[in-house]
């Protein structure tokens, strides 16, 4: 067992954070409010670091890497705010090497459930990112379909809650074609729901340090309000959550990776029994990692509005956009509730419990 | 970043599972609860098989007795320990997790040679005597006196909350030596036998019924010179590495515990009825908690919540075997979270038993051992033992805010 950083993992980190500081600043992003905007140049610059294509084999261009990586570097843009189909970047990389390159876009949905009312059977489909997608592809628990966004008859959302995460809404995908079967859709589902939960970490993690930095140099009644008990138990709260929600997001990152590669015989390893650790299931951890990081992401930037009082109110400063983020991200593969119903169901009886 | 078992991981937990399957039955059934006097037994005698085996100080260095374990053979224990039901370290639970550790880091080799074998043997039990009725969350303006006179201290005064005060052997005592030093300077840390004439332990009993722990009443105790451990008055230095211990891993087990105890509190859901219904739209249908589809989730969040506290003992357990012991952003983050996990847990037991939450016992209903209920009421209670013991949340919180995020210092 070795669950920390190593020096690679935080060079990579490093190396993701200065490129985002140096081509996608939170001021300029903040203004890339659709496909026209989007700075595209910028975009391919951090796909040239290997963001998105950090799990594939060399041979397609990619890292080699581990989910477990890819989730360092999610969290670093997830710290950032970086904008786009980041997601659905990382895991079409699969498909399609322009996409994983940053020369193309695409957005990936789930089939929505069926409701009553307005959302009646099957629909409506919310697609983010429709403006700057090539393709949509649908995922569902049968596989995964390819259709090109032209294809797709969808409504610009009015008004959208992130202002940098357009969405549309439609009655309808067309079908298009199979491009993978169950396994993919399985695994996509696991990749797509860690790697937005590592970005709802990071963002919980930066909202954490704005309010700190505003509460060491913001003064009332002759001090730093960062000295008022109430304000420093907010944000230690603030912090725990969200050194919670990185180590469940990692833990549950490794879990994926451990069971993508079999590893020895299997024998004695704690799988095979009753006594396994459960937190090795990478279901269950993944479904985990999302309860803690979407609380995580929500409730510090609440803190941080709060912290910055009358300021936190106005649309200039960002954290309000960390909020929002974090608000779409939640249902981003899967939901806190849904995740948590997972957990719940992933609960065995305990060996020892009388019968 | 791995936390698979590696080959030699693999085997040692072999092992100790092979070596629990066939050593708790010989163990013979937990005693009452709050029958001390039977746990403190019980505790022993395992302790004892525990030591005979190999297995007493896992983490503790070789040099001093203990196993030498690696961090993953030292969490690989306690797991498989808490899966299989094995008592957890009871009334051994300051020797071995932070006197001993202390003595370790700071103890003359004549102490470690005296104390250490003995702890391990589960021979000798010790206590805790740092809080005191006008010193709690500020422990450095504690009052207990310890007077020079020859090669002794004669000491007076009084200490409250002293966990497993009624059975320890030794106390780990924190004395004021120089009254006229700052409040942090004329501190030192002795290791008092228990013993020694002037020393009046009475338990206290506590919300969950029991007496875990006791008030002792200090007058003119004589204490030997040579029992001070680090330099006299610097003993607030020695409590800080003694609390380092405490905060860091030892409530790991605890933490195991309690993810499985989520596993039958989720058992007992898909099995106990739930809700009144008497008239309304369900009037007459029969319901399980586990239907009840806010409840289902609030367990799935509560395990969630122990799952990330597991990946957070795993990570602050790296950075510790780095060197440096576990930071206080790891081990604050800890104790805060896991109260407040353990806090959740009892609220959501309380929505599953429902109308079966009535005693502090296990319930006779039912074939085997009944219904568990007690237990889970009793680790609700606990939670206020985690979030108020070794610093309470708000201490923790003030940890955090100053040392880590770097914000101004309370006055
Ligand atoms: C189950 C249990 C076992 C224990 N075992 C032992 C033992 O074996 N040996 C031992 O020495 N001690 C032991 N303790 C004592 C424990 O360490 C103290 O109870 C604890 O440090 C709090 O001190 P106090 O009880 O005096 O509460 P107080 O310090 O009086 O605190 C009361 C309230 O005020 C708050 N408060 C105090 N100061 C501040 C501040 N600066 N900022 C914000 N809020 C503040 C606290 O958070 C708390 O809510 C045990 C306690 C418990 C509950």
């Amino acid at each position: 067992m070795h669950f920390d950083l190593d020096e690679d993992g935080l060079a990579l980190q490093a190396t993701v954070r200065d490129l985002c500081g140096a081509r996608l600043p939170l001021e300029t992003t903040r203004n890339w409010t659709d496909a026209a905007s989007f700075d595209r140049a910028a975009w391919s610059a951090l796909a040239g670091l290997g963001a998105f294509t950090m799990t594939q084999p060399e041979a397609r261009g990619g890292l080699e890497l581990g989910v477990a990586d890819a989730g360092l570097v999610f969290q670093v843009l997830g710290a950032e705010l970086v904008p786009g189909p980041l997601v659905a970047a990382a895991l079409v990389a699969d498909l399609d090497e322009r996409v994983g390159a940053g020369e193309a876009f695409a957005t990936v949905v789930t089939r929505p459930p069926a409701g009553s009312g307005p959302a009646r059977a099957g629909g409506p489909w919310v697609i983010p990112h429709l403006d700057l997608a090539a393709d949509v592809y649908v995922v569902d628990d049968q596989g995964v379909w390819r259709t090109a966004a032209g294809a797709v008859e969808g409504t610009p959302v009015p008004n959208p809650l992130d202002p940098t995460t357009p969405m549309w809404l439609a009655d309808a995908v067309p079908a298009g074609e199979q491009v993978g079967g169950p396994e993919l859709a399985r695994g996509w589902l696991l990749r797509g729901s860690v790697l937005a939960s590592a970005l709802l970490a990071g963002n919980a993690t930066r909202t954490v340090e704005l309010a700190t930095a505003y509460a060491k140099q913001r003064e009332q009644f002759g001090r730093v309000i960062g000295g008022f008990q109430a304000v420093k138990h907010l944000l230690a709260e603030a912090f725990t959550r969200a050194e919670v929600a990185r180590v469940a997001v990692d833990a549950a990152a490794v879990a994926l990776d451990d069971a993508g590669t079999s590893v020895g015989d299997g024998e004695g390893e704690g799988f095979d029994d009753g006594y396994a650790d459960p937190t090795f299931n990478p279901v269950r951890a993944i479904a985990g990692a999302r309860v803690l990081a979407a609380d995580a992401a929500s409730r510090n930037a609440k803190t941080a509005i709060q912290v910055h009082g009358g300021m936190g109110f106005t649309w200039e400063t960002t954290i309000h956009l960390f909020l929002k983020r974090a608000w779409i991200l939640r249902n981003a593969f899967t939901t806190p509730e849904e995740a948590a119903d997972t957990v719940a169901h992933s609960l065995a009886r305990p060996k020892w419990m009388a019968a | 970043m791995r936390l698979r078992d590696s080959e030699s991981d693999a085997r040692f937990r072999k092992e100790v599972r092979a070596w629990l399957a066939e050593n708790l039955p010989v163990l013979g059934p937990r005693p009452a609860y709050g029958d001390w006097p039977a746990k403190k037994a019980y505790d022993q005698r395992w302790q004892r098989m525990l030591f005979d085996a190999g297995y007493a100080g896992i983490d503790w260095p070789a040099a001093y007795g203990g196993r030498g374990a690696t961090a993953s053979e030292q969490l690989i224990f306690l797991a498989e320990s808490a899966a299989a039901g094995a008592p957890d370290l009871g009334v051994h639970f300051v020797g071995q997790l932070h006197a001993g550790p202390t003595l370790i880091a700071e103890a003359t080799d004549e102490q470690r040679d005296f104390h250490l074998p003995r702890i391990l043997r589960g021979e000798s039990i010790w206590c805790q005597g740092f809080s005191e009725p006008g010193a709690g969350s500020d422990l450095a303006s504690l009052r207990t006196r310890a007077v020079r006179d020859g090669d002794h201290y004669v000491v007076t005064g009084s200490k409250i909350w002293t966990s497993y005060g009624f059975a320890a052997d030794y106390c780990e005592l924190l004395v004021r030596t120089d009254p006229d030093a700052g409040k942090h300077r004329g501190i030192s840390w002795l290791i008092m036998p228990m013993d020694t004439p002037g020393i009046d332990v009475r338990p206290l009993r506590t919300i969950q019924g029991e007496s875990e722990f006791a008030e002792m009443f200090l007058d003119e105790v004589r204490v030997p010179v040579e029992n001070l451990v680090g330099r006299e008055n610097d003993g607030w230095r020695v409590a800080m590495v003694t609390f380092s211990f405490e905060r860091g891993t030892s409530l790991v087990r605890e933490l195991l515990t309690a993810m499985t105890m989520v596993e039958e509190l989720a058992t007992l859901a898909k099995t106990l009825g739930h809700g009144q219904y008497h008239s309304g739209p369900r009037a007459g249908q029969s319901r399980t908690a586990w239907d009840d589809d806010a409840i289902r989730r609030e367990i799935g969040q509560v395990a969630a919540e122990l799952d990330a506290m597991w990946a957070l003992t795993r990570r602050n357990v790296t950075r510790a075997a780095g060197g440096g012991g576990v930071p206080p952003s790891g081990g604050s983050a800890f104790k805060l979270t896991y109260s407040e996990a353990i806090h959740h847990f009892g609220e959501v037991a309380m929505k599953v038993l429902e109308r079966y939450a009535i005693s502090l016992d296990a319930l006779p209903l039912g074939a085997g051992a009944g219904l568990p209920v007690g237990r889970h009421i009793i680790e609700h209670l606990h939670a206020f033992a985690i979030s108020i013991g070794a610093g309470t949340s708000q201490i923790q919180k003030n940890i955090l805010a100053e040392r880590v995020l770097g914000l101004p210092r309370e006055r």
